[in-house]
């Protein structure tokens, strides 16, 4: 990638409460200037209403994965993305969204309507579960300075090549 | 005559899944569904069997933007189940962490989501820094995120899922230099939020119709944390009273559960504490808006961008002020003796009012659950508005345009998806897709 080229970003939110996005909103307070330089966001609901789903340098993804439409668009991301990043603990481990995957017995028949009504997986997946995952940034939510961190390694990576 | 449906699928730049689908024949608008779309993820049901010390940071996780409100009211339900009384100092830091949210929340909303609607471009970051006062939105906008980030994180040690509040008390105590910051970054940006507070009520933007309004007021400073529930009609009702003076409406399409009061739709949110609470504003933030302030009460939906920026400036004057008032100290967490009780907490979130309340065991493990939500409440009112705007639209604006004003409409009343989704508790009428009350 040529030192001038914006490096293309998308933003990804499934079955989570999106602490992360606001996170990377709160991180973006001290770094604005330099990521409006070097990156493109190509596909940030959360930022802009014009998304463009075609290809991503980096594409992260926060939350779990909750049914099958969920199943089909990570693998869509994955596809047209050259790094994966998995951000938060939904995306990570699957929790705590995917909570009823460990509900007693009474606890999934009460919910068993819900499951049924909106067709949801009968288990609720990490991303790594579905696809290949290059680098996973835990924490509920994320760590600023790890997120930071990952990001300015990726960029370094990006732009060396 | 117009005949057709029009379907966003993916309301942009609010928080969450959201769609909405609109069917229009003759020109009217028959059908409207505003579709909560983010996936279950069924919190009241993975309360039961929690201990008591989990469940703030559990309610916590329904909401990334909303966290700390949620830790809020989970703890004073607690609270009240067991009969704590916080101490004077707890009830301080409470208040400055709602004041952190308030800055930080409101702030990403106004400036990330309906500001670039106003300068007409795309996306916040896409505002031309050449251009002078673009340049000064631009700054202000990341400087007061960040002066509530900070203020959230010194009071609460997170703005986003905190982790001091706890049920009793602090776990940790903001020092002195971290106090000195906070005031001096909250003054450095109080002249931005009286930039921002002119953008919107300079704003074109407007829709007005009549509609009821509700909100827990305090009894002395305009506040989050305590009061009655006031309504529009004049009625008044304790904390205590949970969801009893409000209708529970399932709309099958969605995965959230509605509202209604006296059987109409009605508003929580910024606008609808100005609209009962103005008077108590803190006295600087009154003697700054001066005639502004008679704007309100109003039913213009749109000049909820505008109270929520009149928020910001009176969470920086009331913070300052507890700031320099208080020193605070090292201060044990009262002790918590368990017993079989219901417990109710109330408090105003970012977008309106949020209910808690926890049944609590002899064991001293939750037996159930349940929340509601503000988007939950403000449900009814954007359907029936979105239809109102479209009738007012046609039959002569294009499709575009329509989706447009839409979603900037909806955006004014700065909903929450995933605060929304969980709280479904009903089962469905499978026979029947009308709506069903409950």
């Amino acid at each position: 990638m040529k030192n001038q080229e914006k490096i293309k970003i998308g933003w990804f939110s499934f079955s989570c409460c999106e602490d992360n996005t606001i996170v990377m909103t709160e991180v973006m307070n001290d770094h604005w200037q330099e990521w409006k330089k070097i990156f493109d966001f190509r596909h940030v609901r959360v930022l802009k209403s014009k998304n463009i789903m075609d290809e991503f340098d980096i594409a992260f993804i926060e939350g779990a994965i909750a049914s099958p439409e969920h199943e089909t668009q990570v693998t869509e991301i994955r596809k047209i993305s050259k790094k994966l990043v998995a951000v938060g603990a939904c995306a990570v481990v699957g929790l705590p969204a995917g909570q009823r995957n460990d509900f007693t017995e009474d606890q999934r028949a009460s919910i068993e309507f819900l499951v049924e009504r909106f067709g949801v997986l009968p288990k609720v997946k990490k991303v790594s579960e579905v696809v290949r995952v290059d680098v996973e940034i835990p924490g509920c939510p994320m760590d600023p300075k790890n997120f930071l961190d990952k990001v300015n390694a990726l960029v370094a990576e990006l732009q060396s090549k | 005559m117009h005949k057709f449906d029009l379907s966003l699928d993916h309301i942009t730049k609010v928080e969450g899944n959201a769609s909405l689908h609109i069917s229009v024949e003759d020109d009217k608008v028959k059908n409207v569904k505003f579709i909560i779309g983010e996936n279950k993820r069924f919190f009241t049901e993975a309360m039961k069997g929690k201990t008591i010390s989990a469940i703030p940071q559990h309610l916590s996780r329904i909401c990334g933007t909303c966290s700390n409100a949620h830790l809020l009211c989970a703890i004073e339900a607690c609270e009240n189940a067991l009969k704590i009384q916080p101490s004077k100092q707890t009830e301080i830091l409470r208040s400055l962490t709602m004041h952190g949210l308030i800055i930080r929340d409101h702030a990403l909303h106004l400036y990330l989501f309906c500001i670039p609607d106003i300068f007409n471009v795309d996306a916040f970051l896409d505002l031309d820094e050449n251009d002078p006062i673009q340049h000064q939105i631009l700054h202000d906008g990341f400087d007061i995120k960040s002066a509530g980030n900070y203020l959230a994180t010194l009071i609460a040690g997170r703005s986003v899922h905190a982790i001091y509040p706890v049920v009793g008390g602090y776990l940790h105590f903001p020092d002195q230099a971290g106090v000195d910051e906070a005031i001096e970054k909250l003054n450095f940006i109080r002249p931005a939020v009286l930039r921002l507070i002119e953008i919107f009520k300079n704003c074109s933007f407007h829709f007005d119709r009549k509609t009821h309004y509700m909100a827990l007021v305090p009894d002395k400073t305009f506040g989050y944390m305590n009061g009655s529930i006031i309504t529009s009609q004049g009625e008044k009702y304790g904390e205590d009273q949970f969801r009893s003076h409000l209708e529970h409406v399932v709309l099958p399409y969605s995965q959230a559960s509605a509202y209604t009061y006296d059987k109409e739709g009605y508003m929580v949110g910024s606008l609808a504490r100005l609209n009962l609470a103005k008077d108590k504003l803190h006295k600087k933030t009154k003697k700054s808006l001066d005639k502004i302030l008679d704007l309100f009460p109003s039913t213009d939906i749109f000049y909820n961008n505008l109270a929520q920026a009149i928020e910001i400036l009176h969470s920086i004057d009331e913070s300052i002020d507890l700031l320099k008032e208080n020193t605070f100290k090292q201060e044990p967490i009262k002790k918590v003796e368990i017993k079989e009780s219901v417990g109710i907490g109330v408090i105003e979130a970012p977008r309106g009012t949020l209910y808690h309340k926890v049944v609590i065991g002899a064991d001293g493990k939750i037996k159930e659950g349940e929340v509601i939500v503000p988007t939950g409440q403000n449900q009814i009112n954007i359907e029936r508005d979105v239809g109102i705007l479209v009738e007012r639209l046609l039959p002569d604006t294009s499709k575009d345009k329509i989706a447009f004003e839409i979603e900037k409409l909806i955006r004014a009343y700065d909903p929450c998806m995933s605060c929304a989704s969980h709280f479904l508790k009903v089962k469905w009428n499978k026979k029947t897709n009308k709506k069903i009350k409950n």
